[in-house]
């Protein structure tokens, strides 16, 4: 285990709204208002409302449920390495 | 939702620098430039990249400060560990280009479609900078929906557009607490804003209201909770944390 948790809530702690341009340039398409579902727990959630982290290795997205990693964005140059393995659905067909 | 979503390729392109001008002492607004801008929604993003010489490469997500079918404007607070924003806020001139995409974000927009629930915009610091878009907007469309801006600021200098908030218009009351530092005679609220504070602006439940929440993370998620806990639905709480004390960078 590491001996940082980024999981305790601090100031360093962003939301989806902050990723919207590099969530767009992946999917090709407006995605804050996107619903994923936790492949670990099951909730449901606006991609707007998960904890984003921001670090030097690339983008950590958690379900605010429980904390799970739903999506891992690391961009290497001009190409974007997409984990969406924490996710077990995701749409746009928001309501 | 699904029918505003904005599809197609976000490319950058490069804003020229209009003007600048100081909100507060550690707060700079930015007008841009933007040729072609398709055109944003209140409470849309926009990224701004900056490069170094070197090549090394900062982007940051900033909220637009002006209203649908207004000239795009940023409004930045300084952050003094940050990598993008003492550049925007101290050294950036009118007439320099920089590089921006967007309008982004689909979730923290408020349209002027929904007709009669009151809103509710809850603010600390620079999280009031959405909602000056969303108050702009309101105006424009001629929008008669009631708000309420409760503003959390650190003292009555560090309040953003206070000049234009000081007469929000006809239906928008405007309520500033004051954290650290009240002028002598303040006769508005002191203190950080607390559940009685909220229980106060808050529109009653049984109006089914619509609150958008913006500011650092810890306020957010503060007066988050404390919604939730008045019984507004978690689905009619709109929330962005920008993270640190202010803007996220």
């Amino acid at each position: 285990m590491t001996a940082f948790d980024e999981t305790q809530l601090s100031d360093r702690t962003l939301d989806g709204n902050a990723i919207g341009g590099q969530l767009r340039e992946v999917f090709g398409t407006e995605m804050t208002a996107a619903v994923g579902t936790c492949a670990s727990c099951g909730a449901t959630a606006q991609l707007a409302e998960t904890l984003v982290y921001l670090n030097a290795m690339g983008t950590v997205v958690r379900c605010r449920t429980c904390t799970a990693i739903l999506l891992v964005v690391i961009k290497r140059g001009e190409v974007n390495c997409v984990d969406l393995q924490g996710l077990s659905a995701l749409t746009t067909e928001a309501g | 939702m699904a029918g505003t979503a904005v599809r197609g390729r976000l490319t950058w392109q490069v804003a020229t620098v209009e003007s600048l001008r100081p909100e507060t002492a550690s707060v700079r607004t930015i007008d841009l430039a933007v040729p072609g801008w398709a055109g944003h929604q209140a409470g849309q993003h926009l990224d701004i990249r900056l490069t170094a010489d070197d090549g090394y490469v900062a982007e940051r997500s900033y909220s637009i400060a002006s209203a649908p079918g207004e000239p795009v404007m940023v409004t930045v607070e300084r952050l003094e560990d940050g990598e993008v924003s003492p550049y925007l806020t101290e050294e950036l001139r009118a007439g320099d280009e920089i590089e921006v995409r967007g309008p982004i974000g689909g979730y923290f927009v408020w349209d002027g479609n929904e007709a009669e629930p009151p809103v509710l915009l809850v603010a600390g610091g620079s999280g009031v900078v959405p909602f000056r878009s969303i108050l702009r907007h309101r105006a424009a469309i001629g929008s008669a929906v009631p708000f309420r801006l409760l503003y959390s600021a650190r003292s009555l200098p560090d309040v953003i557009y206070r000049a234009e908030l000081d007469h929000p218009g006809d239906g928008v009351e405007v309520i500033y607490t004051l954290t650290r530092q009240q002028p002598s005679g303040w006769t508005g609220h002191s203190g950080r804003v607390t559940p009685a504070l909220l229980g106060e602006a808050a529109w009653p439940v049984s109006r089914r209201p619509l609150a958008f929440v913006c500011g650092p993370t810890a306020f957010v998620e503060t007066v988050a909770a404390a919604l939730v806990d008045f019984g507004y639905p978690p689905e009619r709480i709109k929330t962005e944390r920008y993270g640190g004390t202010g803007a996220t960078g």
